[in-house]
């Protein structure tokens, strides 16, 4: 806490004062702490329970992604941003090899496709099971954790089943997929949705009218719409704040503009819709792996991709709705093997930081709601 | 010597506790008893609730220390003994040293008058519920000690939420007891009585459960109580004390190894204290079910086989979940040990059938099977309510259950003298 400059405007350097005059109360939570989702440092300001205003330090799980990927080929860099995110790898690898085909100007087959938005939005609910189960840890409901546990598995038993990695699953290549699916890969999605939609009911008996649970997420972290947009802020949290803006439609990508959705939203922006738009979400999820594992098209799994890739000098950003808001790649090219800059706009970096918004007034208990209902990752935030 | 053994003998026949007949011997021998019992009713309860939370949670629980992990608790107490005795450098080392022995010793000096039966308690004082909620308060005096000593923010943070809210809870928790005890006085003298022994005498006399009385205001009572009692002892849903995922372990964060364990301790058996607070005051303490309505010597056999044949349950369990363990000769040391522990408690079971025994211990029995009931409570609780938060914690204190308490109260009072109020308006 000597570096005056990062944490001025939380006063840490007033002087000392006599313990018992203060009537601020500066606490350190993290990076070790039970709720902070991993390494995150939130320095509070408090007055009493009140939160006067917090500060969040971030780069402790820092690895240099962008810059590693300056020195590898763009094949070698895919496996790196699973890295990022790892509850959604398979979001984060989608977005990346939609990025370098972009680049390339080469489009993945259909059956590629549809194998994609399959696992994309398994994915999809296997981050929003994450966090429902953290989240409701954090708020102290232990028991939601080990039931969100025991059915996030299989969804990793189908990925070991195809890819052999259950977390960090480089599922996709560049121009496709580098597996055909597994025999009965079909039936076993199948039979996923059939034993998951059950449980969803099951989560929400637990939570959805739990008076507790309400009380502690109703009217907590409230954020504007307007907020949300100038901060940036997207993905669920967004779409709980009543702006219907999921880049499924906005700008559909791989083939989702074939499927049937909707996009549930809230309107108070607090931390009971963003639950509830979480748990709408999975049940489309679900919708839509239904619509599209029955329709999987036959054919290559991999389309005509240079072995040695040298896109053309110039620069492409492409955007997919990853399970945390849009997570973006925007990829410099020189000409050579190499990208010569890669950027990534992760959705956990640009939602944390509508955290002191959120808090500002708020108890030290909500802080933890928040923290929770912004679905953060660390892997993603400091990359 | 014969002095001594007639001094021993003289209380064996008595109707009343050792404390209150005067015999010292009885006495000690009960202390001891009480203590050595409670130790037992905390390692069983931190067991059971792992288990019990375990399989509410699709988990299995402690599996590897002892069959099915029965020997768990036994190695966690061993491992906090032998742990490092860490104290934080800038702590008040006077105070962090006595706060968990204020705790401990509020948490067991309660229990000296629990009424495990008519004679089965340590004394009986004439101000007994008085002096259980009096004692049993003074562990928030430990918990503020603990952190303040421990010269950190959390604790300090756990320690603020933890003493205002035992604070606030102990008023709704004392207006619910007095309007249990308003109902003792409904008796021909109109004489009401603090003890705990007498409480639930007058139960008896009365015939009723007093959370049955004056139906629903006993059990509005009752279910303030049974409220106030869980946030009392800083249990889910309102243990924001120790808020592990806000606070990371509340007032006991800088406390490890022994220190540590005896907030544990007190933990467990503040929750088995308030427990048999409830038990006494509402549901009949260690009567059996209906005692006056089932009064005939049938049903006395009937009640009094039920110890023995829990025992011979549990250890027909034991042989049940023995039998079904894998064949392998790696497991065969835990089936011994499950089958041992079984003959154990089939072997209790059958000492329970023998009459005379089953006649003393049946009190204690019904008693302590109604305390399980609400250590399962207690767990249930944790593993389905998530944590309230501190201000929605004050304001059903002090919104919702104070003034239910008052009201329950008074109407109490006022059913209570009904008769007298009907006789002085209709035949003034």
């Amino acid at each position: 806490m000597t570096d005056s400059n990062t944490l001025s405007h939380l006063d840490l350097e007033t002087p000392e004062k006599p313990f018992l005059d203060a009537n601020e109360l500066v606490i350190n939570m993290g990076p070790q702490h039970p709720a902070t989702h991993g390494v995150l440092r939130v320095i509070l300001r408090l007055d009493g329970e009140k939160v006067l205003g917090l500060e969040c330090v971030i780069g402790y799980l820092h690895r240099g992604v962008e810059k590693i990927g300056e020195h590898r080929t763009y094949a070698m860099f895919n496996p790196y941003v699973d890295r990022m995110d790892y509850v959604a790898a398979v979001s984060n690898g989608l977005g990346y090899c939609e990025t370098v085909e972009k680049l390339l100007n080469v489009e993945a087959p259909p059956r590629a496709q549809y194998v994609r938005v399959i696992l994309t939005e398994l994915n999809r609910i296997a981050s929003h099971q994450l966090w429902l189960g953290t989240h409701a840890l954090d708020i102290g409901a232990i028991t939601p954790l080990f039931y969100t546990f025991r059915d996030r598995e299989e969804i990793l038993k189908i990925y070991e089943k195809y890819c052999g990695a259950r977390l960090t699953t480089h599922a996709f290549r560049i121009g496709g997929l580098q597996y055909e699916t597994y025999n009965g890969f079909e039936r076993e999605v199948k039979n996923f949705l059939d034993f998951f939609r059950p449980k969803i009911d099951e989560y929400e008996e637990l939570l959805t009218t739990n008076r507790i649970w309400v009380e502690r997420t109703k009217n907590v972290g409230t954020i504007s719409a307007q907020d949300c947009v100038a901060l940036g802020v997207t993905g669920p949290v967004l779409r709980a704040s009543g702006v219907k803006w999921d880049l499924r439609r906005a700008q559909p990508y791989a083939n989702y503009k074939d499927f049937d959705f909707d996009i549930p939203t809230g309107q108070n922006g607090d931390t009971y819709d963003r639950y509830l738009v979480r748990m709408a979400e999975m049940r489309q999820s679900v919708r839509i792996i239904e619509q599209a594992v029955g329709a999987i098209p036959e054919g290559p799994v991999m389309a005509k991709v240079p072995k040695v890739m040298k896109p053309a000098a110039g620069e492409v950003y492409h955007s997919i709705e990853a399970p945390k808001g849009e997570l973006g790649y925007f990829i410099v090219s020189d000409g050579s093997t190499q990208p010569y800059r890669v950027r990534v706009r992760p959705p956990s970096f640009v939602n944390l930081q509508a955290l002191d918004r959120m808090c500002r007034g708020q108890l030290v208990a909500d802080v933890i709601a928040v923290i929770g209902t912004l679905d953060i990752v660390l892997g993603e935030v400091d990359r | 010597m014969d002095q001594v053994i007639q001094y021993v003998k003289s209380y064996l026949a008595s109707d009343q506790t050792p404390g209150a007949a005067g015999n010292m011997f009885w006495e000690v021998v009960y202390i001891l008893l009480v203590f050595v019992g409670l130790s037992i009713a905390v390692i069983a309860m931190n067991w059971l609730e792992r288990k019990i939370l375990a399989h509410m949670q699709v988990r299995l629980g402690p599996m590897r220390v002892g069959p099915h992990g029965l020997l768990q608790p036994i190695a966690d107490a061993i491992k906090l003994l032998l742990k490092e005795d860490i104290m934080p450098a800038e702590a008040d080392a006077p105070i962090f040293w006595t706060a968990p022995f204020m705790v401990v010793l509020a948490a067991f000096t309660v229990f000296v008058v629990v009424p495990f039966g008519p004679t089965h308690a340590i004394t009986d004082m004439n101000i007994g519920i008085l002096f259980m909620l009096g004692v049993s308060s003074l562990s928030v005096l430990g918990i503020v000690m603990a952190g303040w000593a421990s010269n950190s923010h959390y604790p300090l943070i756990g320690a603020l939420r933890s003493s205002a809210q035992m604070v606030s809870y102990e008023v709704a928790m004392g207006l619910a007891v007095v309007s249990a005890i308003l109902m003792t006085s409904l008796n021909d003298k109109g004489t009401g009585t603090l003890s705990m022994i007498g409480i639930v005498q007058a139960q008896q006399a009365q015939g009723v459960w007093f959370i049955f009385k004056f139906f629903p205001l006993g059990l509005i009572a009752f279910f303030i109580f049974a409220v106030a009692m869980v946030a009392e002892t800083n249990r889910a849903p309102f243990d924001l004390a120790e808020a592990e995922s806000e606070l990371t372990a509340g007032f006991h964060t800088e406390y490890s190894g022994f220190r540590w364990s005896l907030f544990f301790l007190a933990e467990y058996s503040a929750m088995i204290a308030v427990s048999s607070i409830a038990v006494t005051l509402w549901l009949g303490g260690w009567l059996r079910p209906f005692p006056n309505l089932l009064n005939n010597p049938t049903a006395d056999l009937v009640f009094s086989l039920f110890p023995g044949v829990t025992f011979l349950f549990l250890g027909a369990m034991c042989f049940y979940n023995a039998a079904r363990m894998p064949k392998h000769p790696f497991f065969r040391i835990q089936t011994i040990g499950l089958a041992g522990f079984g003959v154990v408690l089939a072997l209790i079971g059958l000492v329970l059938f023998i009459p005379s025994v089953s006649l003393r211990v049946q009190d204690i029995f019904w008693f302590s099977a109604k305390v399980a009931g609400f250590m399962y409570l207690y767990i249930w609780y944790r593993g389905t309510f998530p944590r309230y938060r501190f201000d929605q914690l004050m304001q059903m204190g002090w919104k919702v259950l104070l003034p239910m308490g008052l009201g329950v109260l008074i109407l109490t009072a006022t059913a209570g003298l009904w008769p007298l109020i009907q006789q002085s308006l209709w035949h003034p």
